[in-house]
């Protein structure tokens, strides 16, 4: 499983300012990425399950991230809390000033 | 030998004598007393109690409700058998059908039967239930005192039965009695194929549930049926001497009939409680644990009677059942029965009927609502004491009932406009009654949420209104369904709903009512979304679905002094454009009153070719909106236009409908053009509970439909204005309620700020107008407004004006300054947008 998954950089850590999310792409796969209020990375696929919707706009707190079209939401390990299909998430994290996500 | 033969038989009776389990007998085996064996059983009663079951009538137990369908020839015999003989012989219950109890002899605690039995018992149970009353006719008996063959009751199956082959051999019946029963029984005779007259004493039908005027709808429906209906007709004699061939009525008139259906109503079967020496009034007396005055004796069901009351339908009787066996058993030694309020809903005659509670007004103060289209065949009353419902009458039209019935068992709330209780006005939806409505009929439209997956919800273990709604996203979209998936949920509960702590709240993430939280910041001076869950939520811990709701609090609170963060504010907020399905969003301009020139439409169609607007759209509130911009155009659109924002996609005042007024139309009484762009340059992007969208009008004709918006101002000549505040033409319509007139243009911007302010400060979050004014109550609105009765109006004053003056155009502002980082980059990088169509 491990070795089927490959890091990219996607783009400069200091892109995702705290609180917020933003779209990158990740070896052709559109991902958003969001540093949460203590600093942490997450990231889950950029593109909502449900009908589409871009994530990266959405708001999240510690504990999930809501797209902000019809408002459903998902546990940071990918299960939804609002009775939508699963979010794909990612392994994300900063090395040298480089965002860097594995998929 | 003789040993062992004794000793095969001796287990038996040692058995008997060595089952130490109390003896219950029950007396009667209809829908009572069965129900009562079945509570017991289901409280494991089997283990301390040995079970006799004493019935009159040769059966097993059945559905004696269900004998109108079975002698209509809908159902079959077997269809309403209710306990066969094997299903008590399987539980160890004794079952003696067809033994007529004589006495009870309470002193030595015996039961004797009619068939010389003696049993005896620990507790006995009367669940006698009630016979046919067959009022005294001249001619209804033989000489040997039995009913003259072809006259019978309407109570057994033995009866139905009767009745049944009477349709076969004979073709006319007459029915005496022209309530339930009667009706009943005169329907499926007729649909038996017999030609039916229905005669009722009284002087109109129903006459025990119904008042004169709903009884004459039924009766209009009966005759349409076919049936002959004679009121105030008494039958004094029944003709025939082998079997009736008619009957003679007070008035002299003869008719003539080959099957007499007496169902004049029944009476508590009450002779075995009587000879037992058991205190009886209409029917044998109970306490509220069902106990009569002899110990050890108890009665249940018709032949009770409670609190003065003998209760004639099954609901009650299953209550006495349930109780008792609790009581009995144990089970819970705190039982009591307190009475029923009875509300039953039926089919009569083919019309459907559901009466609860008492039928006309008893007091001078009760609140008497009645609608009666008799030509429709339908008639629905409610009466109201001391703001709760107390009865209901509905015929031809049971929609209501579900929301009725709920009124009238839960004493809930009513609607403060009580014609909701029998019509709603504003919404379709809440007129089906939830227990009808078909389990895949959406209910939420705005999340595709059938009430199959509301039902599912509550049995997978959400136990409240809000956990229903985040497990489905049922009530989360414009909320006008959110009465209905109420109501679906506590059907669903059956009553076992808690009350979520949260509902209180102002947001799910902050324990606090939105009173106590603003006196709360106030207190901490939190200025920040992040300084407010570090504060004041539990565990310090944020949750991103209340941070929208208390930015636009913390704005509102305090104006320039609030500190923005970009994660607490919606993506709508962040880049002032409302998102739209495809992640592009939709630009509109302010275009204050409605009112524009030339050179802001260049403007707007130079910005709309240069950057391929998909669409171009004149909106509902008389502004232009370019829908289908991607995010990061959303600036230089901004800066081509030079336009300020119109504030249509936030939580906000949006626009001021007007129409053209005294200065253009002939019939226009004043300047409402003028008057809605001052409001809107007064009260413009305030931020709100929920948006606002205000009109003026320059008369009474509302063509710019200001009696349907949050803040609606209508003209009516001589430089007066009336304000109307709380209506709304969305998801919900409502007239919005006329909170004053007034004489001059300020004194409407200075009431509409007070109400927009007083609305900011305890409108819950996305609570609209419609919803808080009625809330609120226009009486007290009224009074903390204009009268300044809770010495509120300074502070209203100061609190808009702090708003106001806070007001910088967004567009504006991050044109000059992006608010953070990537801030009008894309969130959907490899998706080419706009995706909606270009037109």
């Amino acid at each position: 499983m491990t070795s089927s998954l490959q890091a990219h950089v996607v783009g400069r850590a200091d892109e995702v300012p705290v609180g917020e999310g933003r779209a990158f792409t990740a070896g052709g796969t559109p991902v958003a990425v969001f540093r949460l209020r203590d600093g942490s990375l997450r990231a889950v696929a950029a593109v909502c399950p449900h009908a589409g919707g871009p994530l990266a706009d959405g708001q999240s707190d510690a504990k999930v991230v809501v797209c902000p079209l019809h408002l459903n939401a998902w546990r940071w390990d990918g299960t939804p809390t609002t009775g939508a299909g699963p979010l794909p998430v990612y392994a994300v994290r900063e090395e040298d000033g480089a965002l860097v996500v594995e998929l | 030998m003789t040993a062992i033969l004794g000793a095969a038989t001796r287990p038996r009776s040692e058995q008997q004598d060595v089952d130490t389990r109390a003896q219950i007998v029950v007396v009667g085996n209809g829908m009572a007393g069965a129900r009562f064996v079945e509570e017991v059983l289901e409280r494991d009663g089997g283990r301390d109690f040995r079970i006799t079951v004493l019935g009159d009538e040769p059966h097993g137990n059945y559905n004696r409700i269900m004998l109108s369908p079975v002698l209509a020839g809908e159902a079959d015999e077997a269809d309403i058998v209710l306990n066969s003989h094997d299903w008590y012989a399987e539980r160890g219950v004794e079952l003696r059908a067809g033994v007529r109890v004589e006495r009870i002899d309470t002193v030595a605690k015996v039961v004797h039967a009619a068939d010389g039995t003696a049993t005896p018992y620990d507790h006995v149970v009367l669940a006698t239930g009630s016979h046919s009353f067959i009022p005294p006719m001249t001619g209804v008996r033989t000489a040997s005192g039995d009913l003259l063959p072809g006259v019978v009751g309407f109570r057994t199956i033995d009866e139905t039965r009767q009745m049944l082959a009477a349709a076969r051999t004979h073709r006319k019946a007459v029915v005496m009695g022209g309530g339930l029963l009667g009706l009943e029984a005169a329907r499926a005779l007729q649909a038996q194929g017999m030609a039916v007259e229905l005669v009722h004493a009284m002087g109109w039908l129903m006459n025990a549930q119904l008042d004169a005027e709903a009884g004459g709808v039924v009766r209009r429906s009966v005759e349409e049926l076919g049936i002959t209906v004679h009121t105030d007709a008494m039958a004094t004699e029944v003709l025939g001497t082998d079997r009736v061939t008619g009957v003679v009525l007070k008035d002299g008139r003869t008719l003539d009939c080959d099957l007499l259906v007496v169902a004049a109503g029944v009476r508590p079967h009450t002779d075995v409680a009587v000879r037992s020496g058991v205190e009886v009034e209409r029917a044998i007396l109970v306490d509220d644990r069902m106990a009569t005055d002899v110990p050890d004796v108890y009665a249940i069901g018709e032949c009770a009677q409670h609190r003065g009351t003998v209760y004639g339908l099954v609901a009650p009787a299953w209550e006495h059942a349930t109780v008792l066996a609790d009581l009995l058993t144990g089970a819970d030694p705190d039982a009591a029965y307190t009475g029923s309020r009875t509300a039953t809903k039926l089919k009569v005659a083919g019309v459907d009927v559901a009466v609860m509670g008492v039928s006309t007004p008893e007091r001078e103060s009760d609140e008497f609502l009645v609608i009666s289209e008799p030509k429709r065949g339908v008639y629905l009353s409610v009466v109201v004491r001391d703001d709760q419902l107390i009865g209901a009458t509905l015929v031809g039209d049971t929609r209501k009932v579900a929301f009725l019935t709920q009124a009238f068992d839960r004493r809930t709330p009513l609607p403060t406009e009580r014609i909701k209780l029998l019509v709603d006005l504003s919404d379709g939806d809440a007129e089906v009654g939830v227990a009808e409505l078909p389990g895949d009929s959406q209910v939420c439209n705005c999340n595709g949420v059938t009430k199959d997956r509301i039902c599912g919800a509550v049995a997978d273990g959400c136990t409240s209104l809000p956990a229903v709604m985040d497990a489905t996203r049922a009530g989360k979209g414009c909320g006008s369904c959110k009465g209905l998936v109420q109501r679906i949920v506590e059907w669903a509960a059956d009553g076992n709903l808690t009350e979520e702590e949260s509902a209180s709240w102002y947001v799910p993430g902050v324990p606090l009512p939105k009173p106590e939280l603003i006196a709360a910041i106030k207190e901490h001076d939190l200025r920040s979304v992040s300084a407010v869950f570090a504060t004041l939520a539990r565990g310090g811990e944020e949750d991103a679905k209340s941070k929208m709701g208390l930015a636009s609090l913390l704005k509102m609170i305090w104006g320039s002094d609030y500190v923005t963060e970009p994660d607490a504010t919606f993506v709508n907020d962040r880049v002032h454009a409302n998102i739209q399905r495809d992640g592009t969003f939709s630009v509109v301009p302010q275009m204050k009153g409605g009112v524009t020139t030339p050179a802001q439409l260049r403007r707007i169609a130079d910005v709309a070719e240069k950057y391929d607007v998909p669409m171009v759209k004149v909106t509902g509130g008389q502004r232009i909106d370019l829908l289908g911009i991607r995010k990061e155009d959303l600036p230089k659109v901004w800066a081509d236009l030079g336009m300020p924002s119109g504030y249509a996609y936030g939580k906000s005042m949006r626009t001021v409908k007007t129409c053209v007024g005294s200065d253009f139309c002939r019939f226009g009484l004043d300047d409402s053009t003028q008057l809605g762009i001052d409001l809107e340059t007064r009260f413009q992007g305030l931020e709100s509970p929920a948006k606002i969208k205000m009109a003026v009008v320059g008369c009474p004709r509302n063509c710019a439909e200001a009696y349907v918006k949050d803040v609606g101002v209508v003209a009516t000549g001589k430089g007066r204005w009336e304000v109307y505040v709380g209506g709304a033409a969305g998801a919900s319509v409502r007239k919005g309620d006329l909170l004053a007139t007034v004489s001059t243009t300020s004194e409407v911007l200075e009431l509409v700020g007070r109400f927009l302010q007083l609305y900011r400060e305890n409108g819950n979050w996305l609570e609209r107008t419609y919803d808080f004014v009625p809330r609120f109550g226009l009486d007290r609105l009224k009074a903390v407004l204009l009268e300044d009765s809770e010495g509120l109006c300074a502070a209203l004053d100061e609190g808009i004006q702090r708003s106001i003056d806070a007001y910088t155009d967004p567009w504006a502002r991050d044109l000059a300054a992006p608010s953070s980082p990537g801030q009008f980059r894309t969130a959907l990088p490899l998706t080419v947008l706009p995706q909606v169509p270009v037109r």
